[in-house]
Formats: C-alpha cells, structure tokens, sequence
C-alpha cells in the first residue's frame, strides 16, 4: 500500500508534545510513531528531546577514534621519520624525542578529534540529505513541524488528531 | 539601557538579521572602498618588494622579521579571543554570547588567513615558502620536528580548520533560515548547498549539539596551545629579551586581550552599520568591556612578571635589552605601548564609560595599537641589542614598503570581515531565539513563584 505523507505545523511546544503523545499511545495499522514520525523545530529544544524520547547519540565515539587516531598517526610518522633519518647526527641525543614529539601528537590529536567529530556529525545527522518529501519554511522561523508518513487508511485519522491539537497547518502528498 | 526584549517575534528576528545582508548603512561601502584602496597599497608594495628584493623593506642584518613578524604574532593574537572565548562562553552557558559569538568567530578566521600572509610576504621572494614546507627528504632537506616554527605551522593549520569547522557547524541552522527566505539567485543556491538540507529535525538537533559541544572543547586547549607555541618560536631561543619563562602565559593573555578589544571594535562597527541595536546591545556590550579590562590587568601582571625576572635576573644582555627599550631608540613606541596596555583600559574601569560608545571606540582602538606595539617591542629591540657587538649600533627603521603592507593587511582582514558579514547571517538567528525563549521561560517560572509565593501556596 502506498504511504502517504503528512506535516502539520504547531505554534508552541505543548500542543507539539500533545501531539507527539497521542501519536504514540495510536494504534493504526500502518503507522510506527518510532519509525514514522519526525519531529522539526526552529531552535534546539530541550523539551522536544524530552518527549520525543531518549535516542542515542554516537558522535562522542567517532571523536574519540579521531583523536586517537590523529595522535598515534602524528607520532608514528615523526617517529618513523626521525628514526629513518641517518644522515642527522644526533649528538648522543634521542632519536625519536619525546617531548617536542608530544606538541606535534598533541595538535594532530585535536586535529583529528575535530575532523572526525564533524565527519560523525554528517554521518549520524543524516547530512548532507534531501528535503522531505514535505517541508514549510515556518519551521526555521517559528512553527514546529511534525512529519509522519503512514498508509493511506491511516491518514485521516493522523489528520484528526492534528486538527483536535489546533494545527496551524496540514499540508499533505501522496508518497511513492 | 534595554537588553534584548523577550517578546520579540521570532520572525522578526529571523527578518532583522536577514535584511542586514541586503541592506546595510551607506557607512558599509564606505568602509569596503577604503579597505580595498588599502589592500591595493599593500599589493603595489609587495609587487614591489618582490620584483626588487628584500632590501627595499629596509631589512639588513640582524633585522631580518621587522613589523612582518610582529604584525603576523598580532593578527595571530587577534585571532584568539573570537573562537577560544565563543567556546570558553558556550561551555559556560553564558547566553549573552549568542548575539556576537559569530562575528567573534569569523574574525578569528580571517585574522588567521591574514596573519598566514606575513609567513609569505615576509620571505621577500614569496616562492621560497616552497623550501619551508615540511615535506620529507625533498633535496634531502628534512624538517626538523623539534623547531617550534614547524610545531608553529601546525598548530595554525590545526587552529585555523578547527575554527572554520565550528563556525561552519554553527551557521548551518542560520543557513537553512537563509536558504528558505532567500528571494531566488545566486545567495539562495549558495545557501542551499551549505545548508546540507538541514531542516530541523530531532535527530539533527541532538546531533549537532554534540558536535559543536566537542568542538568547544577541543578549541580551548587547542587556542591555549596555539600562542603558546608562538611564544615558544622566541622563548625557546636564547636570544636576549626573548629566552623568558613567563613567556607562554603573556603572550595567551596578550592574545586574548587584543581579540576582546577587536571584539569591541566590530561590535560597534556591526551594530551600526547593520542596524543591530536591537541584538548587539549596551549590557552585550558592557559584559566584553568587563571581561576585556580583567584581561588587561591580567595582561599587565604578566608585563610586569617579565620586566621584574628580566631584572632581578643576573642574564646582563637580558637588562640592556630592557634598559634600550626604556631609554633607547624604541623608547617612545615602548612607552606608547605601555599606557596603551596598562593605563587606558582604566577608562573601563568607570562605569560611565563602560557603554559609552564613541570612548569605548577610541579605547578598544588605542588599545590594540598597544598590543600591535607590544609585538614589535618583542621583536626589534633584541635584533638591535643582541649578545654580539656588532648588532648594537644597527638600529632599523622601517622602511615605507614595509608600513605599506602592515596597513594593507588591515584592509584585507576588513574586506574579508565585512564581505563575510554581507554574506552571512553575522548575528545567529537560532540562538537568538533560543536566548530569547529561555529568558522569557525563566520569567514565567519567576512569575509563577511570586504569584505562589503571594497566595501562601509556595513549597515553604
């Protein structure tokens, strides 16, 4: 059965919450409020996380491999390098000496934490991405959306619910 | 003296900040043409230089940096408090950020892109930064991983991506906002393409607050670091006047203060150019003069630390190089740059003064002319006063080509300053609203309270 899309626009963050509630607690063949509900505001809102639900987050690991792995790459280079270059004479030096290797291990270290963290930003934000298959420029400015896709049968029961929670907006489109 | 209202519509923010990329004051074009007429001086001044050589700065030796390194360790410096206080800030909490963190920021950037050139310019020939990269075993050349100019190199590299990444991270939001509000042309599909498709979804949120949140964390030890290792390009030398302990920690604080008094500066600037008075307001503008005068008394300890170990100190070439910057040739930029540092910033200590526009403009100027001073009284003196004899009697004054360039790369960190604020959003519209919704939260709890409190229902 074909889904069919549905964003509706709220004007403040109780309404939104309300709807995101009964949409939970709804049990309509076709709709998973889990899977098919997205929740779009203008700011980064607390409250939204709150009764959206507790949903991981994993940037902090992709962080953690890039500073890890920006580190040890810097150092073992610059050691690599120091310990192939024979034609330095080192005085009875170290080869491969610790302290001035540690600055350039240090700034490789956030290099890489930086890098990477923002690469883990893309990858688990879903960006670069297409825009939904509905969208309203009220919600960067100061509407709160929320998108659910679900089969047809479902969709004027959705609907009902929106209009109960005084939407300012439905907008609706077939999906493919 | 009204800070940002609570009641203010969120589209009219969003519409405020978006006019100010198509219609700033007639004060914007005029700065623009001036800031291009300088970077056209600097241009013919480098053209020159590099057809004819060095020597037409003035340079011999043992004055081989001149003002080009001191101007690059001073847009070095200015670079810092942009990204290092705008992380130091967010990680803190403090939502008076909100309106000035992304100029702060961008300034950090473009001070970095211009402080980059004097690395070039100052080589006289400027294909010989080819001979300076640190590629291994070129002509069986290798760099040397234990100078502090290569940790110097990295450490810009690492500042300067890691900033343009957080202020990018930041204005994606921003970007969206533009994206959908933009009348279409060129701006809407520049707009697009940055923006990723960002639309505001739960999982984009919780995903970006994360990131910038890390990013904040690594840029405050990573700016620490970077002047740092500028300071160690001198302190780990043994040159006179340079071979100083308290070295790292000054040049951090001298870093940090000259970026505050930079911060001041443009935020006057923007505010009226771009008709933000309504964001970048007085007590905004109170809170950086605050921060900025405990920086310069911190600035000034440090001076006075370096002076009393310089002293106190039984290293005798160390003194004279202090005694001739006291009494010597360089006495009146020295002393110039003293009360710029130490005495000036006084004026912010009066409360009067702390919102006064025009003053705080001409203090937040006089101010970094002391910190630019501040850099070239490192760097000459111990070139003219070094443990040679030979050195003592070559004093360097520098030559017009060299002001030429010194005065264009103003011009150019302003053109690139002004046209990044044309372009984009320089207030952050998100966050402004999210500022504007906590405060207006924390009034109602504050009214339920009283009210509460009022009627004898409170918890006690």
């Amino acid at each position: 059965m074909s889904k069919r899309h549905l964003l509706a626009l709220f004007s403040n963050f109780d309404e939104a919450e309300a709807v995101v509630q009964e949409l939970r607690a709804v049990n309509l063949k076709g709709f998973d409020a889990d899977k098919d509900m997205i929740v779009k505001s203008p700011i980064e809102h607390p409250e939204v996380e709150e009764f959206v639900g507790d949903k991981p987050v994993y940037v902090q690991w992709f962080t953690l491999v890039g500073a890890l792995t920006g580190g040890l790459l810097a150092f073992t280079l610059i050691s690599a390098s120091q310990g192939n270059f024979f034609a330095q004479l080192k005085g009875g030096k170290p080869i491969v000496p610790f302290p001035p290797n540690f600055v350039l291990t240090y700034e490789m270290f956030i290099l890489g934490g930086v890098y990477i963290s923002v690469l883990g930003f893309l990858i688990c934000a879903g960006l670069p991405a297409r825009r939904s298959p509905l969208y309203s420029a009220k919600v960067s400015e100061d509407q709160i959306g929320i998108l659910v896709q679900a089969d047809e049968s479902a969709s004027s029961s959705l609907k009902s619910i929106f209009t109960k929670h005084q939407a300012l907006e439905i907008q609706e489109e077939a999906g493919k | 003296m009204n800070d940002i209202r609570e009641d203010i519509a969120w589209a009219k923010i969003n519409k405020d900040v978006l006019k100010s990329l198509e219609n700033p004051r007639k004060l914007f074009w005029v700065i623009l043409l001036i800031a291009i007429a300088a970077v056209g001086v600097a241009v013919g001044c480098e053209v020159y230089q590099y057809t004819v050589g060095l020597g037409v700065a003035n340079f011999s030796n043992p004055h081989v940096w001149g003002l080009y390194i001191a101007t690059f360790i001073f847009w070095i410096g200015m670079s810092h408090s942009g990204t290092l206080l705008s992380a130091i800030l967010h990680l803190m909490h403090a939502d008076w950020r909100k309106p000035i963190y992304r100029f702060a920021e961008a300034m950090t950037t473009f001070s970095l892109m211009t402080a980059g050139l004097f690395v070039a310019v100052h080589l006289g020939r400027v294909w010989q930064i080819y001979y300076a990269l640190p590629y291994p075993n070129g002509r069986q050349v290798w760099p040397n991983f234990q100078s502090p100019l290569l940790w110097d190199a990295m450490a810009i590299f690492t500042y300067l991506s890691s900033s343009i990444l957080f202020l990018y991270v930041g204005m994606i939001p921003d970007l969206a906002i533009c994206r959908d509000n933009m009348n279409p042309g060129w701006r809407r599909k520049l707009y697009t393409v940055l923006a990723l498709g960002w639309e505001g979804t739960d999982r984009q949120w919780r995903n970006f607050r994360v990131t910038y949140l890390t990013i904040a964390c690594f840029l405050i030890p990573l700016a620490v670091s970077v002047h740092s290792i500028v300071a160690s390009d001198f302190a780990m030398s043994q040159q006179p006047g340079w071979h100083i302990t308290s070295f790292p920690p000054y040049f951090v604080a001298g870093a940090l203060y000259s970026g505050c008094a930079a911060i001041i500066t443009l935020f006057i600037i923007l505010r009226y150019v771009f008709k933000f008075e309504e964001y970048m307001t007085l007590p905004i503008l109170k809170k950086i003069v605050r921060l900025t005068f405990a920086i310069a008394m911190v600035w000034t300890y440090l001076n006075l630390i370096e002076y009393a170990a310089v002293w106190y100190g039984h290293d005798q070439a160390s003194k004279d190089v202090l005694i001739q910057k006291m009494v010597g040739p360089y006495a009146p930029f020295w002393w110039t740059m003293n009360i710029c540092g130490s005495v000036v910033p006084f004026i912010m200590f009066f409360k009067r003064f702390q919102t006064h526009i025009p003053v705080l403009f001409a203090v937040s100027l006089l101010l970094n002319l002391g910190m630019w001073l501040e850099r070239w009284m490192i760097v000459a003196p111990t070139f003219s006063h070094g443990y040679y004899p030979w050195t003592w009697d070559h004093d360097q004054w520098p030559s017009l080509v060299q002001w030429g360039i010194v005065f264009g790369s103003f011009g150019w960190f302003t053109l690139l300053f002004m046209v990044f604020c044309k372009v984009f959003p320089s207030v952050s519209m998100y966050e402004v609203k999210e500022m504007v919704y906590h405060r207006s939260q924390a009034t109602k709890k504050l009214e339920a309270t009283g009210k509460l409190a009022a009627s004898g229902k409170g918890a006690h």
